[in-house]
């Protein structure tokens, strides 16, 4: 099983199982992860499951409409942020670490 | 101090989680009549009804009521408000006091009043049971005609398409979406449809159903037109669940009838979504926003009200999206039947916006496979320098440009 780390803003680690084919958002949202709102419910239409990934090179790229997306998000975008509802989990994901921001309203 | 929800809707749901996000320690209870735990309800008229769809995400994992301490109770339904004694009357003979009650109480498909709507064969999507029994009969249907040319009835066409079925639509109005959107944008809806193989009806309504032993197999429009059908989807708007509202007194208008920060013309009772009317002056008349992005930020500015006090008026701007096809459909702002269009990009390209202009001030721009020129526009309507017609119109303006150009400005 692939595992995923989320860090919340206070540094609280949370290992989670994912599953793949999977979204990081779906994941997140099964466990209620505080910080991953996901309002739309994985269209790329609200970008309130902005993350901060561990390992960006190891991710599917980010589409076009992603990338408007996450122009608009509460918290700052870096290089490192992806939306997690468009973040497919893969078989070979072992300990990625996403970090959850301070806000995504 | 008890705060009662009635509705677990994505409205409902919200104002529970809120409520606790913002501190508030009291009872919260979140009565619904349907059993299912509470979903995601876009998706239904979507990717729901394609191959391969599984159950419907929830909006909040099982376990979520319970570690939030909302005592979430499904399958029970409201029977009467009793605002003088705070008092909700459930179905069951049981009731509930409260402190602040919350009306999330959504909307209804409307149905549709001609002969033989009652034939087998002939369906609405209203809620997941809806849509389950919709997928099903999908499997062995080969003409689907859907009533409805709005975006619940559109993005069923499009499902229905997209699995290989031979689909007709019926819009009784003079083009697609007419209440919803401008015209360049029905017209880019429409073309995707008939790219698909999809028949249009517009500007005629459906006269009658015609069936062979209690199955629909042919309708027959208002001007004279026939065809087969095996599976007729309706889907001609909805009507606001203000009944029980109404009947304890609560000023009603199409929808529960609320103030700017949401209460209803009773002391203590909120209403969120679907189910609210606000009086909007430049109309003439209330006001009713069919989705969801309305329920959950209404729900947010009620929780907040309710755990704090009174603050701002609620003022966030709706947005909203359709997928059908590879087209993608994004509004945000209120238009007004008669608004001045300007358009932006190609509509015959890869994708373009109608900024829409009421009295040479923007308020609301609708975007096809534009996600750039969508949340621009969000960020625009929400308090940054608004674009005039003759700007939007000149060569080369871009929305997302113009805000960066002007942001910090306002």
């Amino acid at each position: 099983m692939p595992t995923l780390t989320f860090v919340l803003p206070d540094g609280t680690r949370r290992t989670l199982e994912g599953k793949a084919g999977l979204s990081v958002m779906e994941v997140a949202m099964a466990e209620d992860l505080p910080g991953i709102i996901a309002e739309c419910g994985g269209n790329a239409m609200c970008a309130t499951c902005h993350v901060y990934a561990g390992a960006t090179d190891r991710l599917p790229p980010v589409s076009e409409v992603e990338d408007e997306m996450l122009d608009s998000t509460a918290a700052p975008r870096t290089p490192a942020s992806r939306l997690s509802c468009q973040v497919q989990i893969a078989d070979n994901w072992d300990g990625m670490t996403f970090d959850v921001p301070e806000t995504q309203l | 101090m008890t705060v009662v929800v009635i509705g677990a809707g994505h409205g409902g749901v919200q104002v529970a989680a809120s409520l606790r996000a913002e501190g508030h320690r009291g009872p919260v209870v979140l009565l619904d009549g349907q059993d299912h735990l509470p979903y995601h309800r876009p998706q239904l008229s979507k990717e729901f009804l394609g191959p391969g769809a599984g159950d419907p995400q929830l909006l909040r994992s099982a376990s979520f009521f319970a570690d939030q301490d909302i005592d979430l109770r499904l399958g029970t339904a409201v029977a009467a408000l009793h605002p003088a004694r705070r008092r909700v009357e459930l179905r069951d003979g049981g009731a509930v006091d409260y402190t602040h009650l919350v009306l999330a109480l959504g909307s209804s498909l409307r149905r549709l009043q001609v002969p033989g709507v009652e034939l087998d064969g002939i369906a609405q999507l209203g809620s997941l049971t809806d849509a389950a029994a919709l997928r099903a009969r999908l499997d062995a249907a080969r003409d689907v005609v859907v009533v409805g040319g709005g975006f619940l009835g559109l993005e069923i066409a499009a499902a229905c398409a997209d699995v290989g079925r031979a689909v007709t639509v019926v819009e009784p109005q003079a083009r697609l979406l007419a209440r919803a959107v401008a015209p360049p944008v029905s017209d880019a809806v429409r073309r995707a449809h008939e790219a698909a193989g999809t028949v249009l009806h517009v500007g005629t309504g459906v006269q009658r159903f015609l069936g062979r032993a209690g199955q629909v197999r042919r309708v027959v429009l208002s001007d004279g037109s026939e065809f087969p059908a095996d599976l007729v989807v309706i889907a001609v708007g909805v009507v606001a669940n203000s009944g029980i509202a109404e009947a304890a007194g609560l000023a009603v208008d199409d929808g529960v009838l609320v103030d700017p920060w949401l209460r209803t013309s009773v002391p203590d009772i909120f209403a969120v979504g679907d189910c609210v009317a606000r009086p909007d002056r430049e109309l003439g008349a209330p006001r009713r926003i069919e989705c969801v992005q309305n329920a959950i930020d209404q729900a947010r500015h009620v929780a907040s009200s309710i755990a704090h006090g009174l603050g701002e008026p609620y003022g966030k701007v709706p947005w909203f999206w359709t997928h059908q096809f590879a087209l993608r459909v994004q509004t945000v702002g209120l238009g007004f039947p008669d608004d001045d269009c300007v358009l932006v990009g190609d509509p015959d390209g890869d994708g373009f916006s109608v900024c829409r202009f009421r009295r040479g001030r923007l308020v609301a721009v609708e975007s096809v496979n534009r996600p750039r020129d969508h949340m621009a526009a969000r960020r625009l309507l929400s308090g940054g320098v608004l674009p005039v017609p003759a700007e939007v119109g000149s060569a080369g303006f871009d929305l997302k440009d113009h805000e960066l150009a002007t942001r910090g400005t306002a």
